[in-house]
């Protein structure tokens, strides 16, 4: 990690937030992310898709929270004090994930980042930027922007999209 | 002066499009047998002020324009030429490519010159047959009165000495001399030229008046440092003004060109001090031509105008504020933005205030007794506070409904049908955000009444009507609702035609239906009774849009009509977009918001009103009506222990002209909710019209009424 570091300055590579689905490990763009915080009081959305927990109140702003691990049959779909939420700011949208924790921040320069064969992850391929290999764990990165506002997700109205 | 104009840009598109209004609605309320001279007084100094800024702008097709349309109007107003309705007119049409111009250069393109071409021409050819008839009643000279110096009409140059001080004080360096030159270049023709030490003494040959000179100087140096002595007047080639009328109007171009960049430089005032300054300027410059034409009525006239301006709402103060105070500001201009901003943050502040208000409730009061005054006061504070920020976002009905007498008077000219427009409750106010919207679809109707509804006079006369027919726009507020209507004495609707269209459509009906259903038909896609479409309207693209853009804005339409008799459409609309009274229930551990505007009243119902009916599920039986009742908990699945509604609570609730009877567990209480978008971050869910933030900070989803009704129906 730290030689990592280091070598971010000379070669501007790329900083991401890692976090955990399952035995999975995912980086996303760290400017994406607007804050991480705990789980708590989610207002349910009528007849939405399992995965849309419903919608907390951000300081004022409506944000709708999905699961990751519901969406991506990953992981214990259970809810307590050390669930974690990462407020994404994607599409001009704000959005929080639900994962099963947050790891660190990395940063990836272009040799670590190989393409990604076709079966990789529970993920589809389209939204996997590539591999990234860091001290012998392998961080599937993820674009998140592109997976938020995909037909998936169900959480952009399509014909805006 | 190198001040970077663009800036300034955005103050004069505003001010221009005001100014190109109220002209427009001036000139429509002229009565042309004995025009008000008022009236044409306001409208000359609206299109003087046009010119004026697009002069200082450097947009010079706005100014050719507006100067051909002043030259023809000073006319007027000096009854030398008689207005006629070609005239008005041409003046509207002027209006309208003026607007075409300004659109053009607010969106940085060029606009087609063509169009600003052809008004030129038919305004300059107006303006010399008006002078031609009017030339032999003329009794007043305006050019034979040299003693009014200051007034004389721009067409005699003036020769002035002009002497001022040149010490270090006042020009500390060249540049600021050499910009005064410069402007006095643009005024007119600098001759003699003596640059001594400590001062300058030059002769200046201008269309200018003394007075606009004095103006000019006034923002460089203090008027007892000035001396301007006027050596004569020099008349221009081709004075004499009928002569020069005659020929057309080639010979005008140059000198008032000229009289143009005089007024850039007066226009400069206006960047040091926005308001007042221009204001005196305009005011001053006013004065001159009024003493002119004018006589000695002019103050008071000026003085009848401002009383008059002042009753149209938001014109410009410039406009109406009187030369002696002309410093008296009343309203600031604000982006819509801020206001937002600032609604947006009360509601935040409400949102708090019944957080604290929820969290103090569980205190003892006698022991807290202070803290629960407090808050008391608190609450009252921002509601208060609430109300002073939504009231700055409403804006009288009257914006959209101006626009209405030029289009009936444009539209009846098409159609040949005579119409005359009533407007009552311009007064009546509602949100900016609502006002933005409602125009489009208010619009639709009027064109549609007038077209379809109006007869053409002789057939009127069969019918034993009045030849002339009247469509009326109404406003006014009706509990939380403003109520629009736009009704017509016109031939009303066709109970037949529409039942025919509706079968040809394939549109299914039932026999006995009722006439209220018969007419909301007609706000079916694609559905028109109009015998022959028209290029004013009968494509059927338009009431099922209408209909659409105004339950949008969470309004509704009606229709009623009496064939023979005519027609009223009902607007209804809520008098904010913000802010929503709602009732909160419960289903399940969920909470909702229901709009209180749709609820008729809630009640406890007895196992014995509830009527089972085989494959239709259940209704309620109260006061004679038999209602479908809808389970909350079934349409937004939700678990929930009250299954049987004798054990729950019903909510009657009415849209659409349907009702309904709403099946949940509990009533809660009474809110005021601060509206929020799901869609901002989310997207449209169907039930729900969007989300609030309640007292503990929890989000709850406010119900969208109409489309509950709609699922009963399905």
């Amino acid at each position: 990690m730290q030689a990592n570091e280091g070598q971010a300055a000379n070669t501007g590579g790329r900083e991401l937030l890692t976090f955990t689905l399952g035995s999975e490990e995912y980086g996303i763009d760290i400017l994406k992310v607007q804050e991480i915080r705990g789980y708590d009081a989610v207002t349910t959305i009528a007849n939405s898709p399992e995965f849309i927990k419903g919608v907390i109140n951000l300081r004022g702003i409506i944000v709708p929270i999905i699961d990751m691990r519901i969406k991506f049959h990953l992981g214990n779909v259970t809810y307590n004090q050390l669930t974690v939420v990462i407020i994404l700011n994607v599409a001009n949208r704000v959005v929080g994930i639900v994962v099963d924790g947050v790891s660190d921040v990395i940063t990836l320069t272009a040799e670590q980042l190989k393409p990604a064969p076709e079966f990789s992850s529970a993920l589809d391929t389209q939204y996997i930027t590539g591999l990234g290999t860091v001290d012998d764990r392998m961080i599937i990165v993820v674009d998140i922007e592109r997976l938020m506002t995909s037909r998936d997700m169900d959480l952009v109205e399509m014909a805006a999209a | 002066m190198s001040i970077d104009m663009s800036q300034f840009y955005q103050v004069f598109f505003e001010e221009s499009a005001e100014h190109l209004d109220s002209m427009e609605s001036l000139l429509l309320a002229l009565d042309l047998d004995a025009p008000d001279p008022d009236q044409l007084n306001a409208i000359f100094r609206s299109a003087h002020s046009i010119k004026g800024g697009s002069g200082t702008f450097g947009f010079n097709d706005m100014t050719e324009v507006t100067h051909i349309l002043e030259t023809l109007l000073d006319g007027i107003r000096k009854n030398e030429i008689k207005i006629t309705a070609d005239m008005v007119d041409a003046f509207l049409q002027a209006g309208d490519v003026l607007k075409g111009l300004l659109e053009a250069h607010q969106n940085g393109t060029i606009a087609d010159p063509a169009p600003s071409v052809e008004i030129r021409a038919k305004l300059a050819q107006l303006t010399a047959k008006g002078t031609q008839q009017g030339g032999e009643q003329k009794t007043v000279s305006t050019t034979s009165s040299p003693g009014q110096k200051a007034a004389a009409p721009p067409s005699v140059q003036h020769i002035y000495q002009v002497k001022f001080d040149k010490s270090p004080a006042i020009f500390p360096s060249k540049a600021e001399l050499d910009n005064l030159l410069e402007e006095l270049g643009n005024i007119g023709k600098i001759e003699k030229q003596e640059i001594a030490a400590n001062s300058v003494t030059l002769t200046l040959t201008s269309y200018a008046s003394e007075e606009d000179l004095r103006d000019t100087f006034s923002f460089f140096l203090e008027p007892e440092q000035l001396t301007i002595t006027l050596l004569g007047d020099q008349a221009a080639e081709a004075v004499s003004a009928s002569s020069e009328d005659e020929q057309g109007y080639g010979f005008f171009v140059e000198p008032e060109q000229l009289q143009a960049a005089a007024e850039d430089a007066q226009g400069y005032g206006f960047f040091v001090e926005p308001e007042t300054l221009k204001s005196e300027a305009e005011n001053a410059q006013g004065y001159g031509f009024f003493v002119d034409v004018e006589d000695k009525t002019a103050s008071s006239a000026s003085a009848a105008t401002a009383e008059q301006a002042i009753e149209e709402p938001h014109r410009r103060a410039s406009d109406r504020t009187p030369a002696a105070a002309p410093a008296a500001e009343t309203s600031i201009r604000v982006s819509v933005e801020k206001v937002d901003q600032m609604i947006n943050l009360v509601g935040e502040l409400v949102i708090t205030q019944s957080m604290l208000a929820e969290i103090a409730s569980h205190l003892d009061p006698v022991l807290n007794e202070s803290l629960v005054n407090g808050l008391a006061q608190l609450e009252l504070n921002t509601r208060e506070l609430q109300e002073a920020v939504m009231s700055v976002r409403m804006m009288p009905i009257n914006f959209v409904f101006s626009r209405f007498p030029r289009l009936v008077r444009d539209l009846a000219g098409k159609l040949d049908k005579k119409v005359q427009l009533k407007m009552i409750g311009e007064g009546t106010e509602l949100d900016k955000g609502l006002i933005e919207k409602i125009s489009d679809p208010l619009t639709h109707l009027v064109r549609n009444s007038l077209d379809h509804g109006i007869e053409m006079p002789d057939e009127r006369i069969a019918r034993g009507k009045d030849p002339q027919g009247t469509i009326t726009l109404r406003a006014a507020h009706q509990g939380g609702n403003i109520v629009i209507q736009v009704i017509d004495d016109g031939g009303g609707l066709n109970r037949e035609r529409i039942l025919a269209k509706a079968k040809e459509k394939g549109i299914p009906f039932s026999d006995n239906i009722s006439d209220a259903d018969v007419w909301l038909m007609i706000f079916a896609p694609g559905f028109s009774t109009a015998a022959v479409v028209t290029d004013v309207s009968g494509r059927g693209v338009g009431m099922d849009v209408v209909k659409k853009n105004i339950e949008g804005i969470g309004g509704r339409v009606e229709i009623s009509s009496k064939f023979g008799e005519g027609s009223t459409v009902t607007i209804r609309l809520p008098l904010t977009l913000a802010i929503l009274d709602g009732l909160s229930i419960a289903v399940g551990d969920q909470l909702y918001i229901v709009p209180l505007s749709f609820i008729i009243e809630s009640l406890q119902p007895k196992a014995e009103d509830i009527k089972e009916i085989s494959g239709q599920g259940q209704v309620l039986h109260v006061r004679g009506e038999y209602l479908p009742i809808i389970a909350l908990h079934q349409v937004f699945n939700i678990q929930t222990q009250i299954t049987d509604p004798s054990k729950g609570i019903l909510v009657l609730l009415e849209a659409e002209g349907k009702k309904i009877a709403l099946f949940v567990d509990d009533l809660v209480s009474q809110h005021q909710v601060v509206i929020k978008s799901l869609e901002t971050n989310y997207r449209k869910v169907v039930g729900v019209s969007g989300a609030t933030i309640m007292g503990d900070g929890r989000v709850a989803m406010i119900m969208d009424v109409g489309a509950l009704v709609k699922f009963a129906q399905a």
